[in-house]
């Protein structure tokens, strides 16, 4: 790996996305026009006191979500992009480290994310607010966190898929049991043993208990640092497994 | 004279059939080999047995004395694959500055690399915009940016008018009087004139490698097309015999 490739390539793929305005308008604006319809779903449900609202508690997990189903299947075109192009080919005759494109697509899209976050909580915040013990800065940095998730699995599966048809597919494979299973719709320890089982493999379940855990707690907590923690390994073993899938050689 | 790639009873299966059938060949430092031969023969295969890219089934690619794909060739091999290969959704020079940035190098080296293929003006526009001619230039202005010891460069021609190719083939002359070695294919035969040695590869067997002139010369006419006949017929010939004595 070398500083000086990471960087060119980080600020490549930040151009590419550049030149693709309204890619770029998408993914600012899709999160916020979402929150709004969820604001008004929730609008007429008032819970006793002391209970935290339905769309508190619903919208705060869904700034963790759209960050990660978005830079999933973003980075999965990306790289599918990059291999039926024939880019990716050329770059691995480069000095190009795979670890350089890799950990330039995680910091390019991470930093994407982190702007889609900070929009979609300000709009949250004041527009609808939403009110959580913990802060905000807590809450954006799980949603880059789970964001960075996203890019690393879809780096990973498009390894997979020859086409874009077949790289839309893991969308519902690898992101939808996450959102299922992560406890938005039922509690988790309401669901089955072996349901649980299942919700404590999926990456995004941590995600989304941090994301509980600022929404309970004024302090940060020791589950919520723990539940980062796990997110964070996640993705460094995806990049692992996604930086096996390259290969320089091909038949 | 030194040899800068040495090809040694290259096999390659790709899918399930065999598509070079042990090949072997030399091709000196500070010169212009070109390869030819009809589509499909193996030509853009036998390049990227030498980028280092295929995965060959038995013999050896030797490059600057390296085996080929070897990490430090990465700085020294510069590869144009047959299709562009650039990113469509950046502009021609952030295209040839990126691939620069890879080697180390800058955005005066980069947008000299863009001049050189005749895409300064279009050096602002998007590669997705460009006429597929340029797209290709745009790609091989990627391949040019670091000067490589090693070029590889695979049709390199192919789109563009009489006039920019015989700038281009001036300026490869050029590269292999600096001291660069330049392996470059083509389908066009009046191309091969300007090469310093031809390698002619058919279903996947070398059966030329000599100068032009040796060429003419084997054939015992003066020009390559007609050459190039004549040598795949006398060859189609010895192999009927051959089977026919089975
Ligand atoms: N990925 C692949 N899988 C299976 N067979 C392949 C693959 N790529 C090429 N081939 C076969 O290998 C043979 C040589 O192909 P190659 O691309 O090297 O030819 P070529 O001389 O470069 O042709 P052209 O002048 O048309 O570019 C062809 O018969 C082709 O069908
Ligand atoms: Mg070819």
């Amino acid at each position: 790996m070398s500083p000086r490739i990471l960087l060119s390539t980080t600020g490549r793929i930040v151009h590419q996305l550049r030149h693709d305005r309204r890619t770029l308008a998408l993914m600012l604006a899709v999160p916020v026009l979402l929150l709004t319809v969820l604001y008004f779903m929730f609008q007429g449900d008032t819970p006793p006191p002391g209970i935290p609202s339905t769309f508190d508690r619903i919208g705060l997990i869904m700034l963790g979500i759209f960050p990660f189903v978005i830079m999933f299947l973003i980075t999965s075109i990306a790289m599918l992009r990059e291999r039926t192009t024939g880019t990716l080919e050329r770059l691995l005759t480069t000095p190009l480290g795979k670890l350089d494109l890799l950990f330039g697509y995680g910091i390019a899209f991470g930093l994407m994310a982190a702007i889609q976050a900070a929009v979609a909580a300000a709009a949250a915040y004041w527009l609808f607010d939403l009110t959580t013990a913990g802060s905000t800065g807590l809450v954006i940095m799980i949603a880059i966190a789970n964001a960075v998730l996203g890019v690393a699995l879809g780096l990973f599966c498009s390894a997979f898929a020859r086409t874009e048809f077949q790289a839309v597919q893991f969308m519902p494979v690898v992101v939808f049991p996450q959102i299922l299973l992560c406890g938005l719709f039922v509690a988790r320890d309401a669901m089955a043993g072996w349901l649980q089982a299942i919700s404590d493999v999926l990456p995004m379940t941590y995600a989304v208990e941090a994301l509980q855990e600022v929404g309970a707690h004024r302090d940060p907590t020791g589950a919520m640092w723990r539940d980062v923690a796990v997110v964070a390994g996640c993705v460094l073993v995806a990049l692992v497994l996604a930086a096996a899938t390259l290969r320089r050689r091909s038949g | 004279m030194e040899t800068a790639i040495e090809v040694r009873d290259l096999v390659v299966v790709r899918g399930k059939r065999e598509v070079l059938h042990g090949i072997s060949a030399l091709i000196p430092r500070g010169s212009v080999t070109g390869l030819l031969g009809p589509s499909g023969s193996g030509k853009t295969t036998l390049m990227r047995a030498i980028v280092g890219v295929q995965i060959v089934k038995s013999g050896t690619v030797t490059v600057l004395g390296d085996p080929a794909g070897t990490a430090r060739l990465r700085r020294r091999v510069g590869y144009l694959t047959q299709a562009p290969s650039v990113y469509a959704d950046l502009t021609v020079r952030e295209n040839a500055r990126y691939f620069a940035s890879l080697y180390g190098l800058g955005a005066v080296e980069a947008d000299r690399a863009v001049v050189d293929v005749g895409l300064g003006d279009a050096a602002r526009q998007l590669v997705g915009t460009l006429s597929e001619g340029q797209r290709s230039r745009a790609s091989l202005a990627c391949a040019l940016v670091s000067n490589p010891d090693v070029l590889i460069l695979d049709e390199p021609t192919v789109g563009q008018d009489p006039v920019l190719r015989d700038e281009l083939w001036a300026r490869f002359n050029a590269l292999a009087a600096q001291g660069s070695t330049l392996l470059v294919s083509s389908h066009v035969m009046d191309e091969a004139g300007r090469c310093g040695q031809l390698l002619l590869i058919r279903e996947g067997r070398l059966i030329a490698e000599d100068t032009p002139d040796g060429i003419r010369a084997a054939a015992g006419v003066q020009d390559l097309d007609e050459a190039f006949l004549r040598l795949i017929r006398a060859q189609d010939r010895t192999a009927t015999t051959a089977d026919g004595g089975r």
